[in-house]
C-alpha cells in the first residue's frame, strides 16, 4: 500500500542516501557503511566524481561571494545535505556576519544533524520539506521568520536538480520557488551532465548506482538546464561548466573530469532602475 | 640531537631568518600545495590553500630550529591538516613527501643545525605530523560518526513521534467516530471493533471481539449480499456497499449502511476486511413509514391510487411475471348526493365502510383494493382465471354493498357502478387501461347504475372518439372548420322559396364532413355551443343579405337549449342583426318543443323579447315532446315545424289516414292560434301535394332540395330580382 500524505516519512538507514554519499564524497564521516558502499560504487562508475562534488563546493563559495558582493544577503540553500564544512553560512557570515540562511533538505537525518550544528545560531536554520513542494518551503514558519522576501534573496538549487525526475516536474517547481522572490533575486544553479567532459558511458553506469539511493540521478541537456532560468537574466558568464563559473584561479589546471555539468547564476528581473 | 645547537638556531631565527628564510618557506608552501592540494576535498583555492600552508610551513622551520627541540608542532600541523578538511588518507604521503623534501632545504637556516640533526629533526617532525594528521583524523571521524548517529536517532525520534502523533490521532478517529468500524480479519473473525459498532450492536467491545462477520447471516438480507462477500473473501472485489439487517441480541433488528473494503498488504494479498457501518434503523424506519403514508389512504387505510398506479405499471409491465391481469373501477353512484345532503363526515364513513366491505369480499394476496379517487376503488387482480372471475368478483362487491351500511343511525345503501378491464398484460399501456375502466365505468352508470359492464373495444372507440371530438372543438371553431349549408323552404301555396334553414356541419381534417348529430351534443356539453352558434347566426345572417334583390331571404337558424338560457342571447342576436343591418323578420330561431316544456315565464322572456323585436320564432321538432297543447298560446312561437315522423305515413300511397288526421288536427288548430305550419321531411310529389292540400303553409325536404353550400343555394334558389 502506497504511503498517504499525511503519514510520516519513515527512515531507512539501509538506503543510500544522497547527501551522506555527497559528504563521503567530500571526505566527511558523515555517513554509514550503505552509503559509503554505493559512493565506492559511484567513483567505480564515474572517477572523479570527488573531484565533481568539490568544484560544486567552490562554485557555491564563489556564488555566494558574488551574491553578498551584489548585497544579496539573504540565502534559500535547497538539497543542502549534510554540511561537511564551507556551507553557506560560514561563507557568507565571513563575509557579511548579518547574512541568513535558510537550509532545505527532505533527509530527516540531514535535517536532524543540520538542526545539531546550527543550534544556537539565529540567522540560520534547517526546514524539513521537499523541493517537489515548493509551498511547503515557502510558507514554512523557517522561511517566514529569516526571510524578508521583500528583499532579494539568492536561491541555491547546487547539484540538487539533477536528482529530480521530470515527472516531478523540476522546471515548474523552480518557477513557483522564484515567484514570492524580489526583483534583483539570484538564482544559483548547478547540474550534473556527462556534457562537456571527457567521453565516459554518458552516465549510464552512475544512474545505475542512483537508481537504488534515495534519489535517482536524471541527466538534462544544458538547453534543458538553461530552461530552469527562464525569467531571469544571466549574469556573466552564463551558464558554463563548473569550473568556469568566475574561476579564482585558471581552470586549466583542474582535473579535466571536473568540467562535466553545468553552473550559473542568473538575476530576476524586473528589478527597477 | 644536540640541544646547543637548536638553541642557537632559535635565538637567531626570529630576527634572522629575515626575508630569504620567508622566501624559502613561501617556496616551500607553494610546493607543498601543489603536491596536497589534488589529494584533498577542500573547497579553498589553490592559493587559498597555499597561504594555509604557509603559517604550518613556518612553524615546521621554526620546529626544526627549536631547542630544545620538540617535535610536538608536527603534531599541530598534522591537526591542522584535518581541520582544513584534508582529511583523505592518500594526502598523507604527499604531505610527507614535500616536508621530508624541502623542509630541511627551504625551512632550515644553513649552519644552524648539521645535516644529520636537520634530517633526523625533520624525520621526527614527519612521524608527528603522521601521528597528529591520524589521531585527528580519528577525533574527527568518531566525532562525525557520534553526531551523525545521533542526527539519525534524533531523526527516528521525530518519525517515531510523529507516527505516534498519527497514530493516536487515528486511534481517536477510530474510536470516537460515530460510525461503526470493525476490521476482521480473513477468516471473518472482529479483530477490532469500535465504540460505535459496539454501541450498535448492543455489546461490549470485548464481545464484539469474538465474533465472526460470516454468521451475520439475516433473513432480510439482500440476495447478493454473501455473493459480494465471497467475491471480496477471494480478493475480486476491493469493497461493495449495501444495506444489511443484523439481528441485536435483545431480538431487534439492526439495519445498516454497510461498506465492506478489503485492506491488503503490501504483496496485494487480502489480509483484513474493514466494515464501516452507519446505524440506518430510525430512517428506515422513518422512509418506510414516509413510503406507507405516500401510499395509503388516510381515511380508509387502503392502498392509494400512488401504489395502484405502481402496481399496475408492474403487472402491465412484460416479463413482470404476470401474464394476465384484470381491473374493477368502482364508483359509487349518487355519493355527491350522500355529500351534499348529509355531510362530508356521513360520507366519509361510508367511504370507510364501503373500503371494509370491498376489502372483505376481495381479500386475497393476488388481489389489491385501492381507493383511487373520492368515491373510486379500484380491486386489481394479478392472473385471473379468466374474465369470469373478475366479474364474479365485481358481483360479490355489488352485493357487499347491497346490505345497507349504518352510518350514524341511518341505513344507507350503496349502489355502484363498476367497470371491467381483462386481458393479458404487455397488450395496453397503464394508461389505456385506466381510461378504458373508466369508459366502461361510465356506461355501467349509463345504463342505470348498480351494475358492471366489462370493456369492449368498440365501446372503447366510440367513447375515446367523442372525447377526440370533444377536445378539438375549440380548436375548430378557431380555425374555420366549421361551415354552413343551407335549405329552402317552400312556399306551398306558390311553390316559391320563402326561406332557407341553415344547418351547421364540421369540415374535419381527419374525419373529413361531420353532420350536426356528432358534434352539436358534444358542444352543448362542453357549452362551446355559445360561440359556436354566435358565428352560425353571423354566418347565416350575413349570408341571406348577399342572396336578397329585393329584401332579404327569411334564414332560419337553430337555437339549442343551452343557448337558450344563455344570458347574452338577446344582446348578441340584436347586435349581430344591427351590425348586418337586416329586420329582424328576416331571422327565424328554432327551438325544439322539448327546450321549451316546463320553461317558466322567467325562462322565456329571452324569447318574448326577441319575438317583441320582430324575430320569428319556430317550434322545431314539434309533435315529440308530449307538449300540453295548451300551453302553445303561452309560446313566442309564430310558427309550428312538424316533425318528420307525422310526415312519414303521408309518403304511402294511400296515406295512412290516422296521420291524414292528426295533421289535419294540428294544422286547424294551429292555424286557429295564429301560427304558421311547416312540414319537414317531404320527399315525395304525392306527400307534398297532400300536405299542400291538409293547409300545410311551407314545406322543406329532399323533394325540393336537399342542403346545400351558399354558393350552390344561391344558383338555384336565391330571386334573381
Amino acid at each position: 500500500m502506497e504511503r498517504p500524505a499525511w503519514a510520516p516519512q519513515g527512515i531507512d538507514l539501509n538506503v543510500p542516501s544522497v547527501s551522506r554519499m555527497y559528504d563521503y564524497y567530500l571526505g566527511g564521516s558523515h555517513n554509514f557503511e550503505v552509503d559509503r558502499d554505493a559512493a565506492r560504487r559511484a567513483i567505480d562508475a564515474w572517477p572523479g566524481l570527488p573531484k565533481i562534488m568539490q568544484t560544486n563546493r567552490a562554485f557555491l563559495r564563489r556564488a555566494i561571494r558574488f551574491a553578498v558582493s551584489e548585497g544579496v544577503t539573504q540565502f534559500l540553500d535547497i538539497g543542502s545535505g549534510i554540511p561537511t564544512f564551507g556551507n553557506v553560512h560560514e561563507v557568507a557570515q565571513a563575509l557579511d556576519p548579518e547574512a541568513r540562511v535558510v537550509y532545505v533538505d527532505n533527509d530527516p537525518v540531514a535535517v536532524a544533524h543540520s538542526r545539531a550544528v546550527l543550534a544556537g545560531d539565529k540567522r540560520v536554520d534547517i526546514v524539513s520539506a521537499d523541493f517537489r513542494s515548493p509551498q511547503d518551503i515557502l510558507e514554512s514558519p523557517e522561511v517566514e521568520a529569516l526571510l524578508d522576501l521583500d528583499r532579494p534573496v539568492a536561491l541555491m538549487l547546487v547539484a540538487l536538480l539533477h536528482f529530480i525526475e521530470d515527472k516531478d516536474e523540476p522546471h515548474k517547481a523552480v518557477a513557483e520557488l522564484a515567484r514570492p522572490l524580489a526583483p534583483g533575486s539570484l538564482l544559483v544553479l548547478s547540474h550534473g551532465s556527462p556534457e562537456g567532459g571527457p567521453r565516459r558511458d554518458g552516465g549510464i553506469g552512475l544512474q545505475k548506482v542512483y537508481s537504488g539511493a534515495s534519489a535517482p540521478l536524471v541527466i538534462r541537456s544544458k538547453e534543458s538546464v538553461g530552461h530552469f532560468f527562464d525569467g531571469f537574466t544571466m549574469v556573466e558568464p552564463g551558464l558554463v561548466s563548473v569550473p568556469r563559473w568566475r574561476p579564482d584561479s585558471s581552470p586549466e589546471l583542474e582535473d579535466a573530469v571536473v568540467f562535466g555539468g553545468f553552473a550559473g547564476v542568473g538575476r530576476k528581473a524586473g528589478l527597477a532602475g | 640531537m644536540i640541544p646547543g645547537d637548536e638553541r642557537e638556531g632559535r635565538e637567531d631565527s626570529p630576527d634572522s631568518a629575515g626575508d630569504s628564510s620567508n622566501d624559502g618557506l613561501r617556496r616551500f608552501a607553494r610546493i607543498w600545495s601543489r603536491a596536497v592540494f589534488p589529494a584533498t576535498q577542500t573547497s579553498m583555492t589553490r592559493a587559498e590553500l597555499e597561504d594555509f600552508l604557509h603559517p604550518l610551513a613556518r612553524r615546521l622551520a621554526e620546529a626544526l630550529h627549536a631547542h630544545p627541540f620538540s617535535p610536538a608542532p608536527g603534531r599541530d600541523v598534522g591537526e591542522a591538516l584535518v581541520a582544513a578538511h584534508c582529511t583523505s588518507p592518500d594526502a598523507l604521503p604527499h604531505v610527507l613527501g614535500v616536508v621530508e623534501s624541502y623542509l630541511v632545504l627551504y625551512g632550515s637556516t644553513p649552519g644552524l643545525l648539521s645535516v644529520d640533526d636537520a634530517h633526523s629533526r625533520c624525520a621526527r617532525l614527519q612521524h608527528a605530523i603522521a601521528a597528529g594528521f591520524s589521531r585527528a583524523l580519528r577525533e574527527r571521524t568518531l566525532a562525525e560518526q557520534e553526531a551523525l548517529s545521533r542526527a539519525a536517532l534524533a531523526a527516528q525520534t521525530t518519525v517515531e513521534e510523529a507516527l505516534h502523533a498519527s497514530e493516536t490521532r487515528f486511534r481517536a478517529v477510530f474510536k470516537d467516530a460515530t460510525i461503526g468500524i470493525g476490521i476482521a480479519d480473513m477468516s471473518g473473525r472482529l479483530r477490532d471493533a469500535n465504540g460505535a459498532l459496539a454501541r450498535m450492536f448492543g455489546h461490549s467491545e470485548e464481545e464484539m471481539r469474538r465474533r465472526n462477520i460470516n454468521d451475520w447471516v439475516h433473513p432480510d438480507d439482500a440476495p447478493e449480499v454473501w455473493r459480494l462477500h465471497r467475491e471480496l473473501a477471494r480478493g475480486e472485489r476491493d469493497h461493495f456497499r449495501v444495506e444489511k439487517p443484523y439481528q441485536r441480541p435483545d431480538g431487534t433488528v439492526l439495519w445498516t449502511n454497510l461498506t465492506l473494503s478489503l485492506l491488503r498488504d503490501a504483496e496485494g494479498e487480502p489480509r483484513y476486511q474493514l466494515a464501516l457501518m452507519e446505524d440506518i434503523t430510525e430512517r428506515r424506519l422513518l422512509h418506510l413509514r414516509l413510503r406507507y403514508e405516500a401510499t395509503h389512504d388516510e381515511l380508509t387505510g387502503l392502498p392509494n391510487r400512488t401504489l395502484f398506479s405502481e402496481r399496475l405499471d408492474r403487472i402491465l409491465t412484460p416479463g413482470s411475471g404476470v401474464s394476465r391481469f384484470g381491473l374493477c373501477y368502482l364508483d359509487i353512484d349518487g355519493f355527491k348526493a350522500v355529500n351534499d345532503s348529509l355531510g362530508h363526515a356521513v360520507g366519509d364513513q361510508l367511504l370507510v365502510a364501503v373500503a371494509e366491505r370491498l376489502q372483505s369480499c376481495t381479500a386475497t394476496p393476488t388481489h389489491l383494493v385501492a381507493r383511487i379517487g373520492g368515491d373510486e376503488f379500484a380491486v386489481l387482480v394479478s392472473d385471473p382465471e379468466g374474465r369470469e372471475e373478475v366479474a364474479s368478483m365485481a358481483r360479490a362487491a355489488l352485493a357487499a354493498l347491497a346490505t345497507p351500511i349504518s352510518v350514524d343511525g341511518r341505513e344507507l345503501s350503496v349502489r355502484a357502478s363498476i367497470g371491467i378491464v381483462e386481458g393479458p398484460s404487455g397488450d395496453l399501456g397503464p394508461a389505456e387501461v385506466m381510461r378504458s375502466a373508466d369508459i366502461t365505468m361510465y356506461r355501467a352508470k349509463d345504463a342505470g347504475g348498480n351494475r358492471y359492464e366489462v370493456a369492449d373495444p368498440d365501446s372503447d372507440a366510440r367513447a375515446i372518439d367523442r372525447h377526440s371530438l370533444t377536445n378539438h372543438l375549440p380548436a375548430a371553431l378557431e380555425r374555420d372548420e366549421f361551415f354552413l349549408e343551407y335549405q329552402p323552404l317552400i312556399r306551398m301555396s306558390d311553390g316559391k322559396v320563402d326561406g332557407a334553414e341553415a344547418l351547421v356541419r364540421w369540415k374535419h381534417p381527419v374525419h373529413g364532413r361531420l353532420g350536426p348529430d356528432r358534434f352539436i351534443p358534444l358542444a352543448e356539453h362542453t357549452g362551446l355551443i355559445v360561440p359556436l352558434g354566435r358565428w352560425v347566426l353571423e354566418q347565416a345572417v350575413r349570408q341571406t343579405c348577399t342572396w336578397a334583390s329585393g329584401g332579404p331571404l327569411r334564414v332560419n337558424v337553430n337555437l339549442s337549449p343551452r343557448q337558450l338560457h344563455h344570458p347574452d342571447l338577446v344582446p348578441d342576436t340584436i347586435a349581430v342583426l344591427e351590425a348586418v343591418g337586416v329586420e329582424p323578420s328576416s331571422l327565424c330561431l328554432e327551438v325544439t318543443e322539448s327546450a321549451l316544456i316546463g320553461a317558466d315565464e322567467d325562462e322565456l322572456k329571452p324569447l318574448w323579447q326577441l319575438a317583441e323585436l320582430g324575430v320569428d320564432i319556430a317550434l322545431d321538432d314539434f309533435g315529440t315532446g308530449y307538449s300540453n297543447l295548451a300551453n302553445l298560446r303561452k309560446l313566442p312561437a309564430t310558427t309550428l315545424k312538424l316533425d318528420r315522423s307525422f310526415t312519414q305515413g303521408l309518403q304511402r300511397h294511400p296515406a295512412d289516414p290516422v296521420d291524414v288526421t292528426f295533421v289535419e288536427g294540428i294544422v286547424s288548430l294551429a292555424h286557429a292560434l295564429g301560427l304558421a305550419v311547416t312540414v319537414e321531411g317531404v320527399e315525395t310529389e304525392h306527400q307534398a301535394d297532400q300536405l299542400r292540400d291538409l293547409g300545410c303553409d311551407t314545406a322543406q325536404g329532399w323533394y325540393y332540395a336537399r342542403p346545400a353550400s351558399a354558393a350552390e343555394f344561391a344558383r338555384d334558389w336565391a330571386p334573381n330580382g
